[in-house]
């Protein structure tokens, strides 16, 4: 594979099949989006297999001087990798999510999801920090349109706050990309991630970014954007949001934040800790309350990129391989709960809880599904979640036991508003004859399910081989940021070794007795 | 200094002069039958004078050999760059004009004659090397310009659009005149090699007076708040073709103009002049996103649109370094094409009786109607509103650069910030024409010059326009060079 462009033709396929629906008809449109997404997905698996585990950092390296202050340059890492593979995994399942809920204006719909996935690609694979900042802002056009076009009743104003919110975060990181750019002498990632800003600088810089990625996140308190463009975004467009653009954020922090303002980072940690701890409990406390399906899901997943959050500012590999595998596990788990209730939703146009109830009658496969996925959400060990979750929370443990403590408040709560959520739409009594009469999954939405449900429980049960590709470069990460590392309050003292005579007398001593 | 190279210098004003006073002898002669004719001729002159003004922009010419009569008139690639860019528009404008006069029977044979006396007029403001080549080169763009706004001298609006332009363009230049004889009162000399010189060092009470008329008769005419309150009222009452016009020619001779005497006349004072920039850039930004808020008609709106451009260029003067000038030239080449495009489209919506629809909520639910038009407005609309990846992007990418690379980061900061007020209304267009149910106003058939126009215009404005940008930058670069050659 040495040499061969394969995440330029990545996206090439993308963007031609993109071109391809604005000319097709609804079926025609349907099938060339579902190739392109697949085709895309066997690149994907092809990229894996090929990616050399402990080689070089940066893989899969292309760069042609095209323009003028920037270059196309790409390349991954091995958490650029997962994220792409999440990326990828999960388009062709939105793909047939909307096979037959879309039905106005196929070609645009099927236009809009294939650049979308062009540009999360993008941002994943981008090595220059112009062409990252492009991707990146990029996909707010696509996804204004979907969320505009293909939302609910109150899409409007879900669609503006979702573009004008993040726009403004993100306009003054271009800024402060300007000002490194013009320090360093070169637009490009790798030599900047190694490039040591005066730490009174990296504060205002540290602050652009963190203004961009905090609301992409979302964190708490600017985190309003997405209950509203979950709420009313289509069910694929909900998939792409809770799974991939918001590990964007994420994304942002490991690749910038962290190794370009290690001093910045260490400085501000107690802001994210704040921020987090307020997050996962505000907003699971919101989720419990939550009447509607979508709106729960959106608020649970505040609470649990706030605990990427402070697994990343951990300062340590645990905390760090912990965010990442929150991070996977969550665009699986969440994508696979919106899916979940877009099934009903396209059987009974509302997602009101209480329109439902005892659905594990009548749709026992489904609430099978759920059951895992729901399982999945609060960490039950087996499941994805829990890999993250104990890694992420055993990472900050090291830093600040409160911190720790807090977060895992999280856990319970979660556990709290999935099941309580489970209990009402599966359980108890058939209360309305159309929610009893709606059929189980069909053929379609088991085969969307299903794969999600599997990966999810590979990566509770062998997690090794989602860490693997990212190993060393969290190592590498790790050794960057150790100079600023924060003294955690947990004071974790090795004990003093023995010796071998220490030993003796005190096995004589005891022999005595 | 002979003749001789001093005329080689102005061929091309030389050609538009002779073509615009032989098509005037035959629009006296012949009348309106020939206006088509006409049209043709002005497009072909201004083509071939863009042919003769090229090779200057490539060779990067700067210096003495690029001055005519005594440094009066410089011929140098900074000023083939502006040219280039005021005839390509004022050749868009003729292209456009004759399918839409033509449903009044408005279209007369003066319409190219005036093109290309006002081509001309603005040719030679953007190579002045004098304040009085300045003066007249200004007024006899500004002339033609007033006869132009009130074209359709059957419509009130186009009157009152032409007495507006008169009256207020007139007090500008008045304004602007008063700064001239100020700065000649204490520098002693017009010509802007003179003045640098005469300011190097201590500037005068007196010199600041005359700069700041000056600047402000300038800031009149680039439509820089606090002077830009003509400019709604203007472009919303002028025919669209010459609104077309206004948006793009005389802006960047204007915009071009002004870079030549804040940065080579002025250009030992910049901390002189710099505050009045940094204000006009931030206050054309702000008030130019503002005022397009609550606007109904299309045409309005983007005249606040090109306000709130204009501040962004400006954030390229306050850098005050060849960086910035280049970036200024970058954002003027981008800003044309972004303009040629939202006003053609404007011009191509039409209602089934071929009217035009100019207001906002008419154009609701264009994507089901008419989706390619739809689309190219809305690469417009996100285009100007600077959002990756349309080439709008880089003009503000560009001018951001040059600001932080001249410490001017807070600028930049506050500059970008406002930027997204503008995207507010760019985006509420977009909503209008796809997330609203259709009206079905639009429905009439366009001209297939305007969907030329419009198709190669949005070619530019998408991200393959990113493929221009190292030749847009090393011809900028060229021209910027030969502004700082002075100093």
């Amino acid at each position: 594979m040495n040499g061969f462009p394969i995440l330029s033709l990545m996206l090439l396929v993308l963007l031609g099949a993109a071109v391809a629906c604005l000319f097709a008809n609804a079926r025609t449109a349907r099938v060339i989006a579902l190739a392109a997404t697949l085709i895309d997905l066997g690149l994907g698996i092809v990229l894996w297999m090929n990616y050399d585990i402990g080689g070089a950092q940066w893989q899969f390296t292309e760069r042609v001087e095209l323009f003028a202050g920037f270059s196309w340059a790409l390349g991954i890492d091995g958490i650029a990798l997962m994220l792409i593979m999440l990326s990828v995994f999960l388009m062709p399942i939105c793909i047939g999510a909307s096979w037959n809920s879309i039905e106005k204006r196929v070609g645009e719909y099927m236009a809009a999801f294939l650049l979308m996935e062009l540009l999360m690609i993008g941002v994943f694979a981008a090595q220059d920090i112009f062409l990252f900042y492009i991707f990146f802002e990029a996909g707010l056009i696509p996804m204004y349109l979907i969320i505009g076009i293909w939302g609910g009743a109150d899409r409007i104003y879900a669609s503006y706050k979702f573009f004008l919110y993040t726009l403004l975060g993100s306009v003054l990181m271009l800024i402060a990309m300007l000002w490194m750019v013009n320090e360093v002498g070169t637009p490009d990632i790798p030599t900047l991630m190694a490039y040591d800003f005066a730490p009174e600088v990296q504060t205002w810089l540290w602050l652009a970014f963190f203004a961009s990625f905090a609301v992409k996140m979302p964190m708490w308190p600017v985190h309003t954007w997405l209950p509203d463009a979950h709420v009313q975004a289509p069910t694929a467009g909900s998939i792409i949001l809770a799974g991939v653009l918001l590990k964007m954020g994420g994304y942002g922090f490991i690749r910038f934040s962290l190794p370009m303002f290690p001093e910045a980072s260490a400085q501000f940690a107690w802001l994210v800790f704040a921020l987090s701890m307020i997050a996962v409990v505000v907003t699971s406390l919101i989720a419990l309350v939550q009447n509607d399906m979508k709106k729960l899901i959106a608020y649970s997943s505040v609470a649990h990129m706030a605990i990427v959050t402070v697994g990343l500012f951990s300062f340590n590999v645990q905390g760090l391989e912990g965010a990442m595998i929150v991070m996977l596990s969550h665009g699986l788990v969440s994508g696979a709960l919106f899916l979940a209730v877009g099934v009903i939703y396209d059987r009974l146009h509302t997602r009101e809880i209480d329109r439902y109830g005892g659905l594990a009658i009548n749709m026992p496969k489904y609430a099978v599904f759920f059951m895992l996925f729901t399982m999945a959400s609060i960490g039950l060990p087996g499941t994805s979640g829990f890999v993250g979750e104990l890694l992420s929370l055993t990472g900050v443990y090291q830093v600040s036991s409160w911190v720790a403590l807090v977060c895992t408040t999280g856990i319970i709560l979660g556990a709290a508003y999935m099941l309580y959520l489970y209990r009402r739409v599966f359980f108890g009594e058939q209360k309305n004859a159309d929610a009893a009469a709606m059929p189980d999954l069909s053929l379609r939405e088991f085969a969307l399910m299903a794969p999600i449900a599997a990966v999810v429980l590979w990566m509770g049960v062998y997690p090794e081989s989602f860490l693997a590709p990212m190993r060393n470069d969290i190592a590498a990460l790790d050794a960057r940021i150790a100079r600023a590392r924060p003294e955690g309050d947990a004071r974790l003292a090795a004990g003093k070794p023995q010796t071998e005579k220490q030993h003796e007398t005190a096995a004589a001593h005891e022999g005595a007795h | 200094m002979d003749w001789s190279a001093s005329l080689r210098l102005i061929a091309p004003e030389e050609l538009l002069s002779v073509v615009g006073l032989g098509m005037l002898l035959v629009a006296a002669w012949v009348g309106d039958r020939a206006s088509r004719m006409l049209s043709i001729v002005a497009v072909a002159a201004l083509v071939g004078a863009a042919f003769l003004v090229a090779p200057a922009l490539c060779a990067g010419s700067m210096g003495v050999e690029t001055e005519a009569f005594f440094g009066q008139f410089r011929a140098d690639s900074f000023a083939s760059f502006a040219k280039l860019l005021i005839y390509g528009s004022a050749a868009v404008s003729l292209i456009i004009a004759p399918a839409f006069f033509e449903r009044f029977n408005a279209m007369r044979a003066e319409y190219p004659v005036l093109i290309i006396f006002a081509a001309l007029g603005m040719g030679i403001m953007v190579s002045a090397g004098d304040f009085l080549t300045l003066y007249v080169g200004l007024e006899m763009n500004s002339l033609a310009a007033y006869v132009l706004a009130s074209f359709m001298r059957n419509d009130g609006r186009s009157l009152e659009a032409g007495l507006k332009y008169f009256v207020l363009g007139a007090l500008a230049s008045g304004i602007l005149l008063f700064g001239i004889s100020l700065t000649y009162g204490f520098t002693g000399t017009t010509s802007f090699a003179g003045v640098h010189a005469a300011l190097d060092g201590q500037i005068s009470t007196g010199a600041i007076f005359g700069l700041t008329f000056v600047l402000a008769g300038l800031a009149f005419k680039i439509s820089a708040v606090p002077f830009h309150m003509w400019t709604p009222d203007v472009y919303e009452g002028a025919p669209t073709p010459v609104t077309t016009f206004f948006a793009t020619a005389p802006k960047i001779a204007a915009l071009a103009l002004t870079m030549r005497v804040a940065l080579d006349a002025f250009g030992e004072q910049v901390i002189a002049w710099q505050p009045i920039v940094i204000f006009a850039a931030l206050a054309s930004i702000i008030v130019g996103a503002l005022g397009a808020i609550g606007q109904i008609n299309l045409k309005r709106l983007l005249a606040y649109s090109s306000i709130n451009n204009v501040g962004f260029i400006l954030i390229g003067l306050a850098a005050a370094t060849p960086q910035g000038a280049s970036a200024m030239l970058v954002y003027m080449a981008i800003y044309v094409a972004m303009s040629i495009c939202g006003f053609v489209g404007v011009l191509m919506l039409k209602d089934a009786e071929g009217n035009q629809v100019e207001s906002i909520a008419d154009i609701a639910g264009l994507s089901r109607t008419r989706p390619m038009l739809a689309a190219a407005l809305a690469m417009v609309m996100f285009s100007l509103a600077g959002i990756p990846p349309l080439f709008g992007f880089w003009g503000k990418f560009v001018v951001f650069d040059a600001a932080v690379a001249a410490d001017l980061v807070p600028l930049a900061a506050i500059g970008i910030a406002a930027s997204v007020i503008g995207a507010f209304y760019y985006l509420k267009i977009v909503k209008v024409m796809y997330f609203d149910e259709p009206t079905g106003a639009v429905t009439g058939k366009s001209d297939w010059a305007h969907s030329v126009l419009l198709a190669i215009s949005a070619l530019v404005i998408s991200p393959l326009g990113y493929l221009l940008t190292k030749w847009l930058g090393a011809m900028a670069d060229n021209a910027a060079g030969a502004l700082f050659h002075v100093m």
